[in-house]
């Protein structure tokens, strides 16, 4: 069909010119290339190192500093810290991935429906909404974490519920805004339901706004990820940034010296919430509608 | 000696896709106490002619060319501290929709006095008692001073703002469109207030508007511009009565008028051009439909057809 | 009115208030709700194929007229004829007529979504209807639709978006939209006050071509009384909420009566025409709406009122075919002429 041609041409340029725009703004490159870089080890750096990270090594492998056949070294119980690094990028990075599209999620429906609604349903949702704004979120995660069990997925899930009031509150005010347009009121006045505005007309005006937000979660669910699992509410079958950050304060790596067992996966933690924030700020510069219009 | 004398202006825009000619090589003059219309549909330059003469450009738009003479005083050299002082004591301009720059949680009179005090570095009392005083010259009782801006009706805070722009005397007043948000009586008001001001305070004034309607009885002489540049210009009745050019022609014909004949006008086929790729020869040639191979290559110079009547059109009959 | 055959829109007693809310002390101490009535009882009626204006300023409630006989709100009092039935309010009878009943905005900026393509936002009456089964069938639906609008080829419009098109492309596409469904009336809101003149004339030749084509009848609603004049065949005054006069549009503007009508066409601005001395302005300002007034809601600006006018209301009434006046001293003066002319009285 020529005309799917014709929409498949023009969905290529919006693309491209999406495209162009990331590489023209420094900020939103580096994020995006630090980010790439750091998935790509996360997806094929396990066939790469072919140390079994979770087996433990032999009496004299033991903190070693970094050398030859270790290239950062070994922790306390004589593992690789390379490869427990690239181990530990796997499950952070699905960590913070999987528990931002959750909040993500509930975020945007709480938000939509609230802003749109107003009333009664605005009320409330926003009530509950206040609510888990103003709880003391560690605490709450710390008690969850321990009330369902260290399991990686009740840490996804532990994120993901205490981490949406912030997008429900930007995306409610944001559809307020989208509501008084006209066109919404065409849609009205053509017999459509709140559904179906909601949905084709809300959703695709507030969408660019929830991507950048979401943005700034990964970066803030990364960071909980590391401080549950720090505190020692982590999977401990799991290995992650959070975990080898904790093994190496309990062993005493930080007053010993053993720089290499600590470092890395705190400057990992740091580069990867780095480059989410960058993303974050210079998407919601790429894709604000307002900038864009004209 | 004449009031302003705007001689081959040039205001370019910088933007991402190139340089935007949004005035070119524009002149025009004022004598003390007369009103000239600006005239021409949205993006033709009309504002950044008005926003040149105040050098109240935004900073992408720079004047490249031309001069302006205010009393005989070039303002386009004036460092930016002499500016800044006689924005309000030569030209003040008022806005469309100015009356929403009017600070909500300040009384009306303390904005206004407050103007005074900055630009004329006088005592509060001073400054207070002009203020009821330029009040009183608006028509809103003097004693509204201390009233604040939500407790005024949409005519009167546009009156307010008004006030404001005479506060220190200013020779011009630029109005840029400063009646088209609101109601038709209200306009009435405030275009009856502006005359009266102008009669009584021998100010100049440039309107400038979309609506060439109202400036018939506004002005005394009315400018066209199209594509940054002025394509006719002379007192009203050479501009209604003896409209030369193609483009001023169809622009009269596209408003109703209920002393004429009840029919849809034409309109103008096409669009305004893109200033920042504008058509080769005369600006209005693509839309024009008496337009020749000349009209395609060459701009047009303007020529005068009688008094202060000039026209900038190659057709013989616009020319004679 | 006209008997001889039912209207296609007929609006009834129609009242529109609106109870605003107070600052949250001054609520809890009065116990009294302020009332807008942006609408207090205005009836009229348009024909098939007939264009009706509704001229006013901001706040007289010419819009909210609209939006009622679009069911886009609800009326407080009085009824939306159409057809010859009541527009139905349940589920099934609204759909069916908004396929009927249509509008279309001031603003081309805003109506358009502006993250759908052009042929999303045409379509989208369809969609929702659930009236077209295959892509072809919809692509060729909103292809006549953009072409009845004036936008050919209709197919080089389909995968733009809004932001790519001129104020008057725009403007089109809102029309066409509107026409997807074949509706027979539509309400147009200030349809080209955004747009330049030269690209207005357009628009209304576009309005009128439709209505000459296929029958559509048109409230449009304006500021502009010469704009009303030059597109309707009736105009009607709004003043507050009610309508002030009625009647065929050439002698609105050429023989308008009440007071208000004479008072916007003494400061209407002729173009070419020069005015000497002052514009001839009412005094003082439109009042509150949320303040009740008892009488003729002009009398406090009327150059005309009587006691009789502060203290009641007057009803519209018919002095000539089709031209009606709410306005005592008006109406007097018309009794006293017509007990002249024959020597009876004449109840007002």
């Amino acid at each position: 069909m020529a005309k799917n041609d014709v929409k498949a041409k023009l969905r290529k340029r919006k693309i491209k010119a999406f495209v162009s725009q990331v590489l023209a703004n420094k900020m939103a490159l580096f994020g995006t290339v630090v980010l790439f870089l750091f998935i790509l080890v996360a997806i094929f750096g396990p066939l790469l190192v072919p140390f079994s990270v979770l087996e433990f090594g032999e009496v004299e492998d033991m903190l070693n500093p970094p050398g030859p056949g270790h290239v950062l070294g070994t922790d306390d119980m004589g593992r690789d810290v390379l490869g427990y690094l690239i181990a530990g990028s796997r499950i952070s990075l699905l960590v913070g991935a999987l528990a931002t599209g959750i909040s993500m999620v509930i975020g945007t429906v709480i938000g939509i429906v609230s802003g749109y609604s107003g009333k009664a349903i605005d009320n409330v949702l926003m009530r509950i909404t206040d609510f888990f704004l103003v709880i003391p979120w560690l605490p709450l995660m710390m008690v969850l974490a321990a009330i369902l069990g260290t399991s990686i997925w009740n840490i996804i899930v532990v994120i993901g519920v205490t981490s949406w009031a912030g997008t429900a509150r930007v995306v409610r005010s944001q559809t307020l805004s989208v509501r008084e347009n006209q066109f919404v009121e065409r849609t009205v006045s053509i017999g459509a339901g709140s559904g179906h505005i909601m949905l084709h007309h809300i959703l695709p005006n507030v969408f660019p706004l929830v991507f950048a937000n979401t943005i700034l979660i990964a970066a803030a669910a990364i960071t909980s990820e590391t401080t549950l699992s720090f505190l020692g509410l982590g999977d401990p079958a799991h290995a992650s940034w959070g975990m080898m950050l904790h093994y190496a304060f309990e062993t005493g790596a930080t007053s010993t010296g053993a720089w290499w067992y600590f470092l890395p996966p705190g400057l990992c933690v740091v580069a990867v919430v780095l480059a989410f924030t960058l993303m974050g700020y210079a998407f919601d510069e790429i894709l604000n509608p307002k900038l864009k219009e004209r | 000696m004449k009031l302003l004398e705007v001689n081959n202006l040039k205001t370019y825009f910088k933007t991402s896709k190139g340089m935007l000619k949004a005035v070119d090589d524009v002149s025009f003059d004022l004598e003390h106490g007369e009103a000239l219309g600006l005239v021409g549909e949205s993006g033709c330059g009309k504002t950044t002619s008005a926003l040149s003469i105040a050098r109240l450009l935004p900073k992408e738009g720079r004047i490249v060319g031309g001069q302006i003479l205010l009393d005989g005083r070039d303002v386009i050299p004036a460092p930016e501290s002499e500016l800044r002082r006689r924005r309000w004591t030569d030209v003040s301009i008022i806005f469309q929709g100015a009356m929403n720059a009017l600070n909500p949680v300040m009384t009306v009179g303390k904005q206004i006095s407050e103007a005074i005090v900055l630009h004329e570095n006088s005592s509060e009392a001073d400054a207070l008692h002009k203020t009821k005083g330029l009040l009183d010259l608006v028509e809103i009782p003097s004693d509204r001073y201390k009233h604040y801006p939500h407790e005024f009706s949409g005519g009167m805070k546009q009156r307010a703002m008004i006030a404001m722009a005479l506060a220190c005397d200013p020779k011009l007043i630029i109005g840029d469109e400063p009646t088209t948000a609101l109601d038709v009586m209200i306009q009435a008001q405030i275009l009856n207030l502006l005359e009266r001001l102008r009669r009584e305070l021998s100010m100049g004034m440039i309107l400038i508007t979309h609506d060439l309607a109202i400036l018939g009885e506004t002005c005394d002489k009315i400018a066209v511009m199209y594509a940054g540049k002025i394509v006719e210009t002379g007192s009203v009745k050479d501009i209604f009565e003896d409209a030369r050019h193609p483009y001023t022609k169809r622009l009269i014909g596209c408003f109703p008028n209920v002393k004429g004949p009840k029919v849809v006008p034409d309109g103008i086929e096409g669009f305004p051009p893109n200033l920042l790729d504008p058509p080769s020869g005369c600006a209005f040639h693509p839309r024009c439909e008496f337009a020749c191979d000349i009209c395609k290559i060459q701009m047009p110079e303007s020529v005068n057809v009688g008094g202060k009547h000039v026209v900038a059109c190659h057709l013989k009959e616009a020319r004679q | 009115m006209k008997d001889v055959r039912e209207a296609l829109v007929r609006v009834e007693g129609l009242k529109v208030h609106f109870q605003i809310r107070e600052g949250f002390f001054s609520g809890l101490l009065s116990k009294e709700k302020k009332v807008v009535r942006a609408v207090d009882g205005v009836t009229f009626a348009i024909d098939q194929g007939e264009i009706l204006s509704l001229v006013g300023e901001s706040g007289s409630g010419k819009t909210t007229v609209g939006k009622t006989i679009l069911q886009l709100v609800p009326p407080t009092e009085g009824v939306v004829v159409f057809d010859g039935a009541p527009v139905p309010q349940d589920r099934e009878g609204l759909k069916a007529f908004r396929q009927n009943a249509q509008m279309i905005f001031q603003d081309p900026y805003q109506a358009l979504n502006p993250r759908h393509y052009i042929i999303d936002i045409v379509a989208e009456p369809l969609d929702v209807a659930g009236l077209v089964k295959t892509a072809e069938e919809r692509e060729q639906r909103v292809r006549e639709a953009l072409e009845q609008a004036g936008l050919t080829p209709a197919d080089d419009y389909f995968y733009r978006y809004p932001y790519e098109l001129s104020g008057g492309q725009r403007q089109r596409v809102v029309i066409a939209g509107a026409l997807i469904l074949g509706p027979r009336f539509i309400v147009a809101d200030e349809p080209v006050s955004m747009l330049d003149a030269s690209i207005r004339t357009g628009i209304l030749k576009l309005m009128l071509h439709l209505r000459d084509t296929k029958g559509i009848a048109y409230l449009f609603i304006t500021h502009d009384l010469s704009l009303a004049w030059l597109i309707s065949d009736r105009i009607a005054i709004m003043y507050l909420g009610r309508i002030m006069e009625i009647g065929i549009a050439d002698e609105i503007i050429k023989a308008g009566l009440h007071p208000y009508t004479q008072a916007l066409m003494a400061i209407m601005p002729v173009p070419g025409q020069t005015r000497e001395g002052e514009r001839p302005v009412l005094e003082g300002e439109t009042p509150n709406a949320a303040v009740e007034i008892m009488g003729c809601k002009f009398s406090s600006r009327c150059p005309r009122a009587t006691e009789r006018c502060r203290l009641e209301q007057p009803e519209l009434m018919e002095l000539s075919a089709g031209h009606s006046v709410a306005c005592f001293p008006v109406q007097e003066e018309y009794k006293k002429n017509i007990e002249n002319m024959t020597g009876e009285r004449v109840n007002v």
